[in-house]
């Protein structure tokens, strides 16, 4: 019995794979259309999984890529960067986002393909009274050792501490930055992506978070409810990842198997080129040429 | 059937018996009120931006702006997929069950408990085994084809429990008949039976759509968040309801969009809930009469 | 009649059919056990119930698979939603029955079908974006165990309300009678006649919508805040199981992924559980 339904699955599987591949036929008659002609006529699929710092961009990007190739299609899909790095390996995506630099014992199977540098700053309510908050002051936030925002020169009202999910790579990077232990984070509300960061603390007035400055400042431009806090005294700003003066910056990477060809290169390297350097900028993160 | 609303006498002035009316009005009064609040929210926040751009227009700034045109489309091709796989099948056992199996057989009672274990297996759970078997074993990746099939086991059970139904309603003396005249089952199933159940296949093939519209869970990790038009059953797809999810959790200022693709999906569940209670009405009615 | 050999063939197809649908869950309880293996052997199940935390890892020495406080947060959420739903739809079924006018108790009956359609997903929207921020003015953050137990428990009183509604029309005709032709009021005619007439279809629809309850994923994980600690009180945070795997899925890898398919494992038992437990109790299985 399990046998034939063996069979029946595979009679299934093939009759919806040959009427899914009949249906790719389609953007050949397209490419006639097309006022750019390419040299090498670019067709295929990319699977792009990993951090949801990056995936903006290279969402963006790949919007332009296919209108300049009609017969390529790539699919973004979002999952910190620890996927970003992971799935390449494994080989269930062609490329992987990372909003860090690789660890010593990834990169010995997989290489980065820098795309932009991008900082973590810490963010606030809009309407909350605090203005700038101290290394020691956020460390003890997030430990717990400050639960009222009146400790540390707001009003009277419990802080709300919204930490990001393990495996996102803004957590290990802010918890390095604050020499915290992941495990010693005492928060009240736990999010994934880093909108959802932004979400939620500009739907709370008392709630404390960190995020990228890009996701942030992009956000705050949109007219969000939230504030960026300066970290050491500087300013957390665009301008200042520039500059390098920033504390807690960090790049923005694209992963692949070693020697990437065909398809891939070509969209690495269009992401790396200067045809997308407004779409960074616009995201507010720091091209890299 | 007596009218129960009036064959009581007039409550008396008993202080417990004010009380047990006051509460049992409270409730449903508390009920309406908790609705009127849901559902007139989401209508009145949501509908002023639905119109036909909306409806025909690619999603632009990440969701906030733009339509759902791409998310309809997934959303079609993901519940064709799984309609598809699952009526089929769904047909077969529950002809099986209802025909040819003795309603004490070990086997018959083995399928429909595993079946009722299955109708109460949470969808995150169909969302790990699809993940799992569709999207890795099988090598499907996140693509509709693979939310499609998750969902159909999913809907399995709701369709089977239906159909069964229908040919439990037909009448007995249909099959005597059939089988006086000297047709084969073969024959009786095709020109009798199925004809004759086919309202109880319909009312289980409206709950599950109303099933597969409402997932969300479940398709997060098989079909994926890609907000591109699908162009082939292997591409990600967004269904309505990931959409909602994604813009009320990941994007900022979504909710205004998150709220007319709510509306847009409800009323979709409506009229497909509406069909539903339409084709047992007039099945009811319809058995009446051939009685 | 000796049967044709098209009516052997069909028979064949039809056994298969059911025979796969009937495997179904096995082989879903197949996958999860399969999937879960790593982390039994790396992590060790005890690791679940004993770890101080939870702190997830690809690889199991480095991270920490406590599940206890998750499973504490399906079960304080199930818990609370079944008590507020049960008395509610239970009412709502009588209210219908006994106590509306007809037009009224039949439009009642409407709204209730129809809000037994609405997908989870809406209702989370709508906790998230009205009551989550409510409950912020009352005791911040908002998102907790209360915003929890609420939405689910408007989201779950459809099935048990639909449910008693059934089983009351179940009631016999002559029970009524009698208890009218006696001139006992109406309410002691619920309490003491029909109620206890229609128990056990209460009793399914309480095991359906405590399933539903357990099952629950986009809603918990809208609302509930998602922090992995015992909640001590019900303004605070919670995580359940299912919220638990949809926030991490995303993204687990090695042993932490296989510790999701654990807690997935973990989840069917709960439901095997309750439908034995339906069973055992009710005498019969529970239906749709």
């Amino acid at each position: 019995m399990r046998k034939a339904g063996t069979l029946w699955w595979l009679g299934v599987f093939g009759a919806l794979f040959s009427a899914g591949c009949g249906s790719n036929a389609k953007p050949e008659a397209q490419a006639l259309t097309t006022p750019v002609a390419p040299v090498a006529q670019l067709e295929g699929k990319l699977e792009v999984t990993g951090s949801s710092t990056v995936a903006p961009v290279v969402l963006e990007a790949a919007k332009r890529f296919e209108k300049l190739h009609p017969a390529v299609r790539i699919n973004v899909q979002t999952g910190g960067s620890s996927r970003g790095v992971a799935d390449p390996q494994k080989g269930i995506a062609d490329i992987g986002m990372a909003s860090r630099a690789l660890k010593e014992d990834e990169a010995k199977t997989v290489v980065a393909h820098l795309i932009a540098l991008d900082g973590i700053c810490v963010i606030l309510h809009k309407t909350n009274r605090v203005e700038n908050l101290s290394d020691e002051q956020v460390m003890g936030i997030y430990l717990g050792k400050w639960t009222n925002w009146k400790d540390v020169g707001g009003r009277d009202a419990p802080i709300t501490v919204v930490n990001k999910a393990e495996g996102r790579s803004t957590l290990e990077l802010f918890a390095h930055y604050f020499k915290l232990k992941t495990a010693e984070i005492k928060a009240s509300v736990i999010i994934g992506d880093n909108e959802q960061g932004i979400k939620t603390v500009a739907g709370n007035p008392d709630a404390i978070g960190y995020v990228s400055i890009g996701s942030a400042e992009y956000a705050a431009a949109q007219g969000t409810n939230i504030k960026l806090l300066p970290m050491n005294g500087i300013a957390a700003s665009v301008e200042n990842v520039r500059n390098k003066t920033f504390p807690l910056s960090r790049p923005l990477n694209l992963v692949t198997l070693p020697d990437p060809n065909g398809l891939k290169k070509a969209f690495i390297d269009y992401v790396q080129s200067e045809q997308v350097e407004d779409l960074v900028k616009e995201l507010s993160f720091v091209p890299v040429r | 059937m007596i009218d129960a609303t009036t064959a009581f006498p007039p409550a008396r002035g008993s202080s417990g018996e004010r009380l047990a009316t006051a509460a049992v009005w409270s409730s449903a009064l508390l009920v309406v009120g908790v609705s009127v609040w849901m559902l007139g929210g989401l209508f009145w926040q949501g509908a002023g931006r639905i119109n036909w751009a909306f409806l025909t227009t690619e999603p632009a700034n990440a969701g906030r702006s733009g339509g759902i045109a791409p998310m309809l489309a997934s959303t079609v091709l993901v519940l064709g997929v799984a309609l598809a796989v699952s009526v089929p099948l769904g047909l077969g056992a529950a002809v099986l069950l209802a025909e040819f199996t003795d309603s004490g057989s070990v086997f018959g009672r083995l399928v429909r408990r595993s079946l009722d274990v299955l109708a109460g297996v949470p969808s995150v759970v169909f969302a790990l085994f699809g993940n799992a078997l569709f999207c890795q074993y099988l090598g499907l990746g996140y693509s509709i084809l693979a939310g499609g099939l998750t969902l159909a086991c999913m809907v399995l059970p709701v369709l089977i429990r239906a159909t069964e139904e229908g040919f439990r309603a037909v009448p007995e003396d249909y099959r005597r008949a059939a089988a006086a005249l000297g047709m084969s089952r073969t024959g009786t199933l095709w020109h009798v039976l199925l004809p004759a159940a086919a309202p109880g296949l319909a009312v289980g093939l409206v709950l599950g759509i109303g099933r597969v519209l409402g997932e969300t869970a479940a398709l997060l990790f098989t079909s994926g968040y890609v907000d591109r038009m699908p162009e082939s059953l292997l591409d990600s797809g967004r269904t309505l309801s990931v959409h909602i999810y994604d813009l009320s959790m990941n994007v900022t200022g979504g909710d205004a969009n998150a709220c007319a693709t709510a509306v847009v999906l409800v009323v979709l569940l409506l009229v497909v809930n509406a069909a539903a209670g339409w084709i047992a009405r007039h099945w009811m009615r319809g058995k009446r009469i051939s009685e | 009649m000796s049967p044709s050999a098209k009516d052997r063939l069909l028979l064949g197809v039809l056994r298969g059919c059911a025979a796969l649908a009937g495997l179904l869950v096995v082989v879903i309880a197949a996958f999860l056990i399969l999937e879960s293996v790593p982390a039994f052997r790396n992590v060790g199940w005890t690791r679940f119930f004993s770890d101080p935390a939870w702190h997830p890892a690809p690889r199991a020495e480095a991270g920490q698979f406590q599940m206890l406080p998750m499973l504490a947060g399906t079960l304080a959420v199930m818990a609370g939603a079944v008590l507020l739903a049960t008395p509610l739809g239970v009412l709502s079924a009588v209210f219908c029955r006994y106590y509306a006018p007809p037009a009224l108790g039949n439009a009642y009956r409407r709204l209730i079908e129809l809000l037994s359609g609405i997908p989870s997903v809406v209702y989370g929207f709508w906790g998230l974006v009205t009551l989550v921020p409510l409950i912020n003015q009352v005791r911040p953050p908002g998102a907790s165990l209360l915003a929890g137990v609420l939405v689910v428990a408007i989201m779950i009183l459809p099935t048990v309300a639909l449910m008693a509604d059934g089983a009351l029309a179940q009631v016999p005709q002559e029970y009524l009678r009698a208890a009218a032709a006696l001139g006992l009021s109406r309410w002691t005619t619920v309490r003491a006649v029909v109620l206890p007439a229609a128990k056990y279809g209460l009793f399914t629809g309480v095991m359906l919508e405590t399933g539903r309850a357990i099952g629950e994923t986009m809603a918990t994980l809208m609302v509930c805040g998602n922090i992995v600690r015992f909640p001590q009180s019900v303004f605070d945070p919670v995580r359940t199981l299912t919220a638990n795997i949809a926030l991490e899925m995303a993204y687990a890898l090695g042993d932490h992924r296989s510790a999701l398919f654990a807690s997935g494992l973990l989840l069917l038992v709960l439901i095997v559980m309750l439908a034995g437990a339906a069973e055992w109790i009710g005498g019969e299985p529970a239906r749709d």
